[in-house]
């Protein structure tokens, strides 16, 4: 099912998780959500938080994500890597709005890893 | 932590960053996010409808309700959407074996079995369900004898389908909990037995 889905609602009709086409679904197993690290859990839960609250629409971001994996990842790694790098530019394409954009993402990351050893988790 | 990632993984760590910021910006909070994940976790999963199996294995009444009108019957559970679809659960017997597909894309029933594996979404479980059911099934390495029904069911964006399989030979656990562990996602969709 392509369509159909309302595209700020997800908890309405379906999960549109669900209904993303094979390439660019999350990887699973047995049903469930696989995450390898607990950062790709949080790139997930963000995007739904975001689309929930309405930040950007469902259909914003899935048209990012196929473009962000072109044709697919090969690991939960990179399928993660790619769906954050989605969230960014769902993000960028609310500019004016106080959306975090790149630099400033670059900068507070480069600012986490200077914490010294023992306060990065 | 077992990936690649580790916490100073700047992947990891750009993840860290962007939710950081949107935080502070107001645009999210954690604990919406950490939500999110245990739905997804705990809460959406094949786990959700193996409860239901195993309660309709437990307690006959309940089971009854649940084949006369499974959303109704399933709505004590509380799980995420279910209210939102009709969900039709079709009872295995010694003579009659069900399966689930949906023919026109992937119609799930997602609040009791989570996402649908890869195969379920795929054009050749979805032809061959309907055209030649037992020999699908022997290839997912369930041969069901000749005298037994084979019923598929084709789901849609109104009814979803879930099988109630047959528990397993020999005693069941006392409780439904040990009971649910008995039970597989495969077998909910009909493409397995117990």
């Amino acid at each position: 099912m392509t369509s159909g889905v309302p595209t700020n609602d997800m908890e309405a009709a379906s999960d549109p998780w669900s209904q993303l086409p094979e390439a660019v679904a999350p990887p699973q197993a047995n049903g469930e959500l696989l995450f390898d690290a607990p950062w790709q859990g949080r790139a997930f839960g963000m995007v739904h938080t975001l689309v929930d609250a309405g930040r950007f629409s469902w259909d914003e971001f899935r048209e990012q994500l196929i473009i962000a994996l072109d044709g697919g990842a090969a690991s939960a790694d990179v399928y993660y890597e790619r769906l954050l790098l989605a969230l960014e530019r769902s993000l960028a394409l609310h500019k004016g709005s106080t959306a975090p954009d790149s630099a400033e993402i670059t900068q507070r990351a480069d600012e986490l890893a200077a914490r010294p050893h023992g306060h990065d988790h | 932590m077992s990936s690649s990632h580790e916490p100073h993984d700047p992947v990891a760590l750009r993840a860290e960053a962007l939710e950081s910021l949107l935080v502070e910006r107001g645009w999210l909070n954690s604990a919406q996010v950490d939500d999110v994940i245990a739905r997804y976790n705990e809460r959406v999963g094949p786990m959700n409808g193996a409860r239901v199996v195993a309660r309709a294995w437990c307690d006959p009444e309940f089971k009854s309700h649940l084949l006369k009108d499974g959303t109704d019957a399933i709505s004590s559970f509380g799980f995420d959407g279910a209210q939102v679809e009709k969900l039709v659960v079709v009872e295995n017997t010694a003579s009659v074996h069900n399966l689930v597909v949906c023919t026109l894309c992937s119609c799930y029933p997602w609040a009791v079995l989570g996402l649908p594996p890869k195969w379920y979404k795929e054009p050749e479980y979805r032809a061959r369900a309907v055209r030649e059911p037992r020999a699908l099934l022997t290839d997912f390495g369930l041969t069901l004898d000749e005298q037994t029904e084979i019923k598929v069911w084709d789901s849609s964006a109104e009814v979803r389908y879930m099988v109630l399989p047959r528990p397993p030979a020999g005693e069941l656990p006392a409780d439904e909990a040990s009971c649910a562990e008995l039970v597989s996602r495969d077998a909910m969709i009909g493409v397995a037995v117990l």
